[in-house]
């Protein structure tokens, strides 16, 4: 966790945080367009292909602030917190390929990855289901006295599930630490903002479940991480969660199958002004921390990082047929009694 | 030397791993001053403080959910429902996320999801089900349902000493019904091991939970008629103890699979498919199946005696395959 432990110091946004955030963004967007755009549509991944483009912000200016002993259930728009974590491309690469060196050595695929080395629970496919799951790692952390915190992702969606509710409730009533982080890109799967909810905010949820809850722009990464340190003194003092609503706009379809053109092309190009990557430039720029010669070199190492983890997860192989029933249960019933055959 | 019912074996179990073990705590609805709407976890919170004795607004999937994070935060969590019923309300975190964890990245949920099941308390639709074969179809999840104090006491100590989820359901009629000596001190009963609780000669009946006794009152009387009625308690229903099953049936020929749970779908026609293919040769007989109706749990009394299989019942189905 090198990157990690370098910005833990970090109270004051320097040219060395900006780096460590824009390095973190510019992978995550170029892993993901490498997963998207060329090794879906080469037949190199399989299966569902979800994509955090024009959110990186939100996740990369968070998770740069956990400690170690932080949990984090990303969501599967977050793939800078697991970066931020110390997963590595191209561990995510072989998780993408259903490779058995990816996180769940085949049994799952995309986003679908966590560690718990690295205190990162995976995500499931009944979204929101992780809300109460982080109450429980929050309710272990207040069990054994310590000061860490979960950071609990989700999107706009997430807040119609009972889970959602169910969760916030229990943890604001427990007093848990946890800071939820909801990526508010304004469309769940096809569904738009006011076909999911009767509110203009989601922070309008929160006064319900007495918790503490603010709007912050989720394409300006130096607001989120602004936004998430307010969120740690709060959560880390012991005074229960906390809610961040991160504003945002999905800049691709649901996923990779999904061309999204239900989404108005106007509200696309308005955001598309506001991508976070050339925002966190524009501000280093005119802080003069950095060139556009610099920018061209940090993506540079990117793309190589890139091609190097790809060739790698290429290389793995595909999980053996003969481990199926492997790891279901953590002995094996006698008899091979998984399936029917004498 | 005093005899231990059901609900108190189940209490002393609880109470004795979370003396063991400081990992261990209890969570769900109304179980710290309240003591539980069965009173199981009753004086726990005075031993053992309100930090591992948790009381949890109304949410059973939050309470699932958190128990599940728990678990992968180095806990291990033993979950109230109220009723087993409301496991429903808890399927999507039980089913996709506590049971898959290992599968998908290997991660052990040490949980024990404790749940009041089944009838003969004039529960209602609501308060009277047996829940089993959803949990049972659900790979990654072990399933228990004591018949006796005894393995009630030994079952749970085992769950909560299990690395994986494990629904555990207590029969609400055993809980005050059923009393036996217990040993004094540590004693565990394993998990997928069946128990044959009556030898016999002529037919075997299969059965769990509260039918153990309704099987073994049939055979007592059935043995006054010369009819001798092996008895196999499953104890554990997954994973199933399929050898203990194939080995009665190899023994007596002849089959009856019971439960209080209703006829389609449940446990009793996954038994006859293993009998089926792994004993066809033996029977002499066909296999019968007992179980209450496809209808929901009714309240009145004069429906529900008419809805749980009976006594009766198992003499008379016992009778006609002896006679086959």
């Amino acid at each position: 966790m090198g990157a990690l432990a370098a910005a833990l110091p970090a109270t004051e946004i320097d040219l060395d945080l900006a780096r460590t955030l824009l390095y973190h963004m510019v992978m995550m967007r170029e892993l993901e367009d490498r997963i998207e755009t060329k090794l879906y549509r080469q037949g190199k991944v399989l299966g569902g292909c979800y994509t955090g483009r024009g959110q990186e912000a939100i996740s990369v200016g968070s998770a740069i602030l956990s400690q170690p002993g932080d949990w984090l259930t990303p969501s599967h728009r977050d793939m800078g917190a697991l970066l931020i974590r110390g997963i590595a491309p191209k561990e995510i690469l072989a998780q993408y390929m259903g490779r058995a060196g990816g996180l769940t050595r085949g049994r799952d695929g995309n986003m679908h990855m966590g560690c718990a080395k690295r205190h990162c629970v995976p995500i499931i496919s009944s979204i929101g289901a992780s809300v109460p799951v982080a109450g429980g790692l929050a309710l272990a952390m207040k069990y054994r006295g310590e000061s860490n915190v979960v950071f609990n992702y989700f999107g706009d969606g997430a807040t119609s599930r009972g889970d959602w509710h169910e969760g916030l409730n229990m943890a604001a009533v427990m007093d848990l630490p946890i800071v939820y982080l909801c990526n508010n890109n304004q469309y769940a799967y096809s569904t738009p903002l006011d076909r999911q909810m009767n509110i203009d905010d989601v922070v309008e949820r929160a006064p319900g479940y007495g918790l503490p809850a603010e709007i912050v722009s989720g394409n300006d990464v130096l607001a989120v991480f602004k936004a998430t340190r307010r969120a740690l003194e709060h959560v880390r003092g012991g005074n229960g969660p906390y809610l961040i609503e991160c504003k945002t706009f999905r800049m691709s379809g649901h996923s990779a199958h999904d061309r999204a053109e239900y989404v108005p092309g106007m509200l696309r190009e308005e955001w598309s002004r506001k991508d976070p990557v050339l925002m966190l430039q524009k501000y280093m720029v005119d802080r003069e921390w950095a060139t556009e010669q610099d920018f061209k070199q940090i993506r540079k190492g990117v793309l190589d990082e890139i091609d190097n983890a790809v060739e790698w997860a290429l290389a793995q192989p595909f999980p053996d047929p003969s481990t199926l029933e492997d790891d279901v249960y953590e002995t094996a019933p006698s008899g091979g009694r998984l399936r029917s055959a004498p | 030397m005093t005899e231990t019912t059901y609900v108190q074996a189940i209490r002393a179990g609880i109470w004795e791993e979370m003396e063991r073990d400081p990992n261990v705590f209890v969570m769900g609805e109304d179980i710290a001053e309240y003591g539980g709407a069965f009173k199981v976890t009753a004086g726990m919170l005075e031993r053992f403080g309100e930090k591992r004795v948790v009381d949890t607004p109304l949410s059973e999937s939050a309470i699932v959910g958190a128990g599940t994070g728990a678990a992968i935060n180095g806990l291990r969590p033993v979950l109230e429902m109220q009723f087993a019923d409301f496991m429903a309300c808890g399927f999507d975190q039980i089913t996709n996320f506590a049971a898959k964890c290992r599968y998908r990245w290997g991660q052990q949920i040490p949980m024990v999801i404790r749940a009041p099941a089944g009838g003969n308390i004039h529960g209602g639709p609501f308060h009277s089900q047996n829940v089993e074969m959803p949990y049972v179809h659900t790979p990654g999840l072990k399933v228990v349902q004591p018949a006796t104090a005894y393995d009630a006491k030994g079952l749970l100590k085992a769950s909560i000493r299990d690395n994986d989820p494990v629904i555990f359901l207590e029969h609400k009629y055993l809980y005050r019904s059923v009393k036996e000596r217990l040993p004094a001190g540590d004693y565990t009963v394993p998990l997928g091991k069946a128990k044959v609780r009556r030898e016999g000669n002529d037919l075997s009946i299969v059965a769990y939970g509260w039918m153990v006794h309704t099987a073994l009152d049939a055979a007592a009387q059935l043995a006054a008629e010369g009819i001798d009625m092996e008895v196999l308690d499953l104890r554990t229903l997954a994973p199933l103890d399929r050898e203990a099953v194939l080995a009665t049936v190899r023994k007596t020929n002849k089959v009856i699979f019971l439960h209080e749970d209703t006829l389609t779908g449940g446990l009793g026609g996954e038994l006859a498919g293993i009998v089926g293919e792994h004993a066809f040769e033996y029977l002499d007989g066909p296999m019968v199946r007992i179980a209450a109706p496809d209808t929901p749990v009714p309240f009145s009394e004069t429906l529900e005696k008419a809805f749980l299989p009976t006594v009766d019942e198992v003499i008379e189905q016992a009778r006609n395959l002896h006679r086959y």
